[in-house]
């Protein structure tokens, strides 16, 4: 089968693989219809995450349609299309069981700091991801969905990760009623949680990047406000100006590793890989929010030490709240919330590129280039009924 | 002001909001959102229709952290240890907790070594590595490199001329190392 596979940092083709088999009585082989780019993927992309070997697939926002199952799988058949979590659970052990699945206890190895995530590395448990025309989907009775027949493509794509997180990160804010809420980073996820936290009912919802394009989509798509960082002295100071001196209510962190706006944060962090990521968004939300705020944290980040400013944290009496997004637990909300017609994930769907042009696709998507915010991977059509762009 | 009791005023009632924003409030109430709370015990709700998994089958040496008291049950195998990196990679799992900088920075190095020697190993394959498709750097053309990039205030700008150093670094490191070899073996001879 053709997969994109890792060449070293900043490099990627397309190869021919074996087709994954079935390794547990419990697995799924799926035949990917189309896999998105996460901006997280853009890490492993530049050599940031550790014990990403090469020849690995990336890829953890996928759908497509179950090829076959194993003997024990009981609640999806060859033929369904499904939509797969980027976390891989097990559904018994003491985090699952509690609704954190994604810190699952039983499907990493490598690591008991991060739960399972196809196609992000060994410290992730080491899976092929679903940049492919195939991919292994273990625990088939726990991930994995059918997507229902009304929902598009790109939207039941969007489920997978970006829309599941964003949704998560203002959910982590504990909005309350005509909070204030600034959201650092304008990318998928970022304009994911800018939308969500109006559903929670935010009185105001500010969106910081320095992609002017992308802040025109919070504009229209998130209906928020807009900072380009660039264009003003002290974005801290600049918010605390904007909110009569107090501070914004809540602050969501969704930029992560290589965040832009301190050029040694970002240096340290991204090219020199001297810290586990560039803190700048974290930092900013940290400065930004009133005291007695709450701070959510969604970018990612690797595992090694960041320059985070505690103390402030600490001074400000902040409640700080993170976590990889448990994406299942978050589709029975939102599947309704998109058929009521308040949330449109497909929107920020910018570029559909064939499997084969993927190297030009990550690119693009990291050097911001052609306006794009979130690129799809069209691995395959058919089967594929309800398609957007 | 935050210097006196009142919280500063609204700048748009819930009305205006609802009128503007589709959906604005649905999930006001803590109860509609699906993570709240936390930590909620429902283990008849996950799927699993087992106590404990069953065990992938695999090499007893599969590589793990020391925090883990046993294998986990399932794990990927898309590459497993391989080479110098490997001996590194092995290094940093078996003595080093995930609390240890030594395991993050050793995996880091592993992650290095890999790179450079997947750079020498293809120079003797029959497909070795293309840095001009596999960086994807044909498609600035095609996607407007110079008009996306610069008149927009972009912070990236200041840094994005180091992207070729990280990329051609390891292939200069290669070549180094090659033409090192080959001149010591010219002179061994």
């Amino acid at each position: 089968m053709k997969a994109l596979t890792y060449r070293g940092p900043y490099k990627v083709r397309v190869a021919e693989k074996d087709v994954p088999r079935i390794e547990h009585p419990n697995d799924a082989i799926v035949r990917v219809t189309r896999a998105a780019i996460c901006g997280s993927d853009l890490h492993l992309y530049h050599g940031m995450m550790p014990d990403t070997r090469v020849g690995t697939t990336f890829g953890h926002e996928f759908i497509g349609v179950v090829d076959s199952v194993g003997p024990s799988v009981r609640s999806i058949g060859p033929g369904d299309r499904v939509m797969v979590p980027f976390n891989i659970a097990c559904g018994s052990c003491y985090f699952c069981v509690r609704g954190l699945m994604s810190n699952c206890h039983n499907v990493n190895p490598n690591a008991t700091a991060v739960g399972g995530i196809y196609g992000y590395s060994h410290t992730c448990g080491g899976y092929d991801g679903g940049q492919a025309e195939y991919v292994r989907v273990p625990f088939a009775d726990v991930n994995p969905t059918v997507i229902p027949e009304w929902l598009p493509a790109d939207d039941a794509l969007m489920m997978t990760d970006a829309l599941a997180t964003g949704y998560f990160a203002a959910q982590l804010g504990d909005i309350r009623e005509g909070d204030t809420v600034a959201v650092f980073g304008a990318g998928p996820v970022g304009l994911f949680a800018a939308a969500s936290a109006w559903l929670m009912g935010a009185g105001r919802v500010i969106v910081i990047d320095h992609l002017d394009y992308r802040l025109e989509k919070a504009r229209t798509f998130a209906h928020a406000e807009t900072c380009h960082f660039g264009e003003v002295s002290d974005v801290v100071l600049h918010l605390k100006r904007g909110t009569d001196g107090l501070g914004v209510d809540v602050a969501i962190d969704a930029a992560g590793a290589e965040a832009d706006g301190s050029l040694i944060q970002h240096v340290t962090a991204a090219k020199l890989k001297l810290q586990g990521g560039s803190p700048v968004a974290l930092n900013w939300a940290i400065d930004s929010v009133r005291k007695g705020g709450t701070v959510a944290v969604v970018g990612a980040y690797g595992p090694i030490f960041s320059a985070v400013k505690f103390g402030d944290a600490l001074n400000k009496g902040l409640t700080l709240r993170m976590n990889q997004a448990p994406v299942k637990r978050q589709w029975g909300r939102l599947l309704e919330h998109i058929r009521a017609g308040y949330l449109a994930p497909h929107e920020v769907v910018t570029h559909h590129v064939p499997l084969d042009e993927i190297g030009e696709a990550y690119h693009m998507f990291s050097a911001k280039l052609d306006g794009c915010i979130k690129p799809v991977i069209v691995v395959s059509e058919e089967e594929d009924h309800a398609v957007h762009g | 002001m935050p210097y006196t009791a009142e919280k500063p005023a609204r700048r748009e009632t819930n009305e205006e909001l609802r009128a503007r924003i589709p959906g604005w409030g649905v999930d006001l109430d803590p109860a509609d959102r699906p993570s709240v709370p936390r930590e909620r015990y429902a283990p008849d709700e996950t799927g699993a229709h087992w106590a404990f998994p069953d065990r992938q089958e695999g090499p007893p040496d599969r590589e793990r952290s020391i925090e883990h008291m046993m294998l986990t049950p399932v794990y990927g195998t898309s590459v497993p240890l391989r080479g110098f990196s490997g001996i590194i990679r092995r290094i940093a799992y078996a003595r080093f907790s995930e609390g240890r900088a030594a395991h993050w920075l050793l995996l880091i190095l592993g992650d290095r070594v890999d790179a450079i020697a997947s750079r020498l190993r293809s120079l003797i394959s029959r497909r070795p590595d293309d840095p001009i498709t596999e960086t994807g750097v044909l498609s600035e053309r095609r996607r407007h490199g110079i008009r996306s990039r610069f008149g927009h205030r972009r912070a990236d700008v200041k840094h994005s001329w180091m992207d070729p150093i990280v990329v051609a670094g390891p292939w200069i490191l290669a070549i180094l190392l090659v033409a090192v070899g080959v001149r010591s073996a010219v002179k061994r001879r």
